[in-house]
């Protein structure tokens, strides 16, 4: 067959079938990003079909995936909005980054993947799902709760760590030495403050060089810039993923909300493409064996997150039952899990089982975080009730 | 009256406040324009029973029920004295003949001896309006006069 056509055949299949998956996980109510990589492992090396002619442009299109998963991450908080989160939550964050850190990189160390491996495992186990939790946040109607700003502000204060953190992955990564990579955090850490502090005092000039009214001319504008700054930070040794994340802090205001709503589409494409690919790259043979270290890795962490929710909520003087929702928001692990595994699974630094644990957790975390959210309120009830006994029913309905 | 206010990073902004039942009661401001009023639980302040999206519309209607009642019982208070005065509130609806039009043209004080002491509209008030004073479906006219002269300025704005 015309290569073009065999390339055309199979792209169209995979994402025929990908908008079938995502219906799929509309219609149970949960993330389609776990179908997405059931459906990858379902067509990639090692699986039941081997999709060989789209692989040029399915691995173009994951990185752009990649780009557009971190401009939007940078998108969806404000300069000022970063700022004050860290400042008012900075403690919980700190909390949130030792305990979900550790047990991925402990566990990495333990099979013997080393120090990059640990580094790698830990970004994976630490890094909630900010997609998940605002889905779940919004169809559970829990916006107007109080313990959902405490949620939030954790959210920004993970982000603000991926823009410290990516960069000194990349470097690990590319194998640079301990002074090295001093000097690589000391240049994140500079970046990113310079990025804040031109995005606080100067954003809507930044704003005003992409913004247009006409929404077509405003797209390419972005794709364009994004692309280009990605590229460039790709170019430099620094992960262009990082490069797409500090340009969306860089836009803000209006800009950014209409920058999300253009590039939505977009992105849903292309990082549904970046999750198939990811699986596609797995060999499902490869995933029964890391299958009991997933599942002791995804209740170790379940647990950790909801410790740390729980912290978080009760210092801002939230109830019990308000403390376990806030924990359980946070469990669901999903998009930049996958990104982290992705970028450390391309530079072929670890072992190819890091790629199937990091599959596996993040199956079973995008899964249940977003059951355990549903689920934790009725369950916190029915075990406190027997306690508060009947002082609980006479204060009827105010 | 004590009015939190939080920053919802990402999604906008929560105004809300206790009430003297114990329930809490406010509106999410969300930055895409929206509004949503959440009401809590009887029995956990933290959590919400219900979160109603509201147009701009319905936000406003709101309001001036809410506000327009309050302004009624102010005004029913300072007249308690006089007998025979009553406050009553007419809403205009997207009917009356007098939507859109300057308010003199009823000629309601004329015609039944009623006044037109305010308007509530989005959630403000408009004291003591005019005659020039555009009328608005949706608009709550707080008027104040005799039983009878209200019956007769209700069909007024009713049928013209």
């Amino acid at each position: 067959m015309d290569p073009l056509a065999l390339t055309l055949i199979e792209l169209g299949a995979v994402v025929f079938c990908l908008g079938l998956l995502a219906r799929l996980a509309g219609r149970i109510g949960m993330s389609p990003i776990p179908l997405y990589l059931v459906g990858g492992l379902f067509f990639g090396a090692g699986g039941l079909v081997r999709l060989e002619g789209m692989h040029e442009f399915a691995h173009l299109s994951a990185e752009i995936g990649v780009i557009l998963l971190l401009l939007m991450l940078g998108l969806e908080y404000t300069a000022s909005e970063l700022v004050t989160g860290l400042r008012r939550s900075w403690q919980a964050g700190v909390l949130d980054l030792l305990l979900n850190f550790l047990p991925g990189a402990v566990l990495a160390v333990m099979l013997g993947w080393g120090v990059v491996g640990a580094m790698v495992m830990g970004g994976v186990t630490y890094i909630s799902s900010s997609g998940i939790a605002a889905k779940v946040i919004t169809d559970l109607g829990r916006i107007g709760n109080r313990e959902t700003p405490v949620v939030l502000s954790i959210l920004v204060f993970e982000d603000l760590a991926m823009a410290l953190y990516l960069p000194v992955l990349t470097a690990t990564l590319a194998g640079v030495s301990f002074v090295m990579g001093l000097q690589t955090v000391g240049i994140s850490l500079a970046v990113v403050s310079l990025v804040l502090l031109v995005a606080l005092r100067h954003g809507h000039h930044v704003s005003k060089a992409v913004h247009s009214e006409n929404s077509e001319v405003f797209l390419l504008n972005l794709l364009g810039l994004a692309l280009l700054v990605a590229g460039l930070a790709a170019a430099m040794q620094v992960s262009a993923a990082v490069g797409a994340f500090m340009l969306g802090i860089a836009i803000s205001g209006a800009t950014a909300h209409s920058a999300t709503r253009v590039l939505e589409p977009l992105r849903d494409l292309f990082a549904a493409i970046f999750f198939v690919v990811f699986g596609l790259n797995t060999d499902p043979r490869s995933i029964p064996p890391v299958l009991g270290w997933a599942l002791l890795l995804a209740v170790v962490t379940a647990a950790t997150k909801m410790i740390t929710g729980h912290w978080a909520a009760k210092r801002a003087g939230i109830g019990v039952p308000g403390r376990f929702r806030a924990g359980a928001a946070l469990i669901a692990r999903g998009e930049f899990s996958i990104v982290i595994a992705g970028l450390a699974v391309a530079s072929g630094v670890v072992p190819a089982d890091l790629a199937a644990l990091a599959t596996a957790y993040v199956l079973i975390m995008a899964i249940m975080g977003p059951l355990a959210a549903r689920f934790v309120e009725p369950l916190v009830r029915a075990l406190r009730r027997p306690v508060r006994g009947p002082a609980f029913r006479t204060s009827g309905p105010a | 009256m004590n009015v939190d206010e939080t920053d919802l990073p990402g999604l906008g902004r929560r105004k809300d406040f206790m009430t003297a039942s114990g329930r809490r009661i406010g509106v999410v401001e969300y930055r895409e324009g929206q509004t949503e009023l959440i009401v809590s639980t009887w029995d956990d302040p933290d959590t919400c029973q219900a979160s109603v999206p509201l147009t701009a519309d319905e936000a406003a209607t709101l309001g001036n029920l809410l506000g327009g009642q309050r302004l009624a019982m102010k005004l029913s208070e300072a007249h308690r004295e006089i007998p025979g005065i009553v406050t009553r509130q007419f809403s205009i609806s997207v009917e009356s003949p007098f939507q859109n039009q300057p308010m003199g043209k009823a000629c309601i004080r004329t015609r039944s001896g009623v006044s037109i002491v305010a308007i509530m509209r989005e959630g403000e008030v408009v004291p003591s309006p005019g005659p020039d004073v555009v009328l608005h479906p949706g608009d709550l006219l707080v008027a104040v006069g005799t039983q009878e002269g209200l019956d007769t300025a209700a069909g007024i704005l009713r049928n013209g």
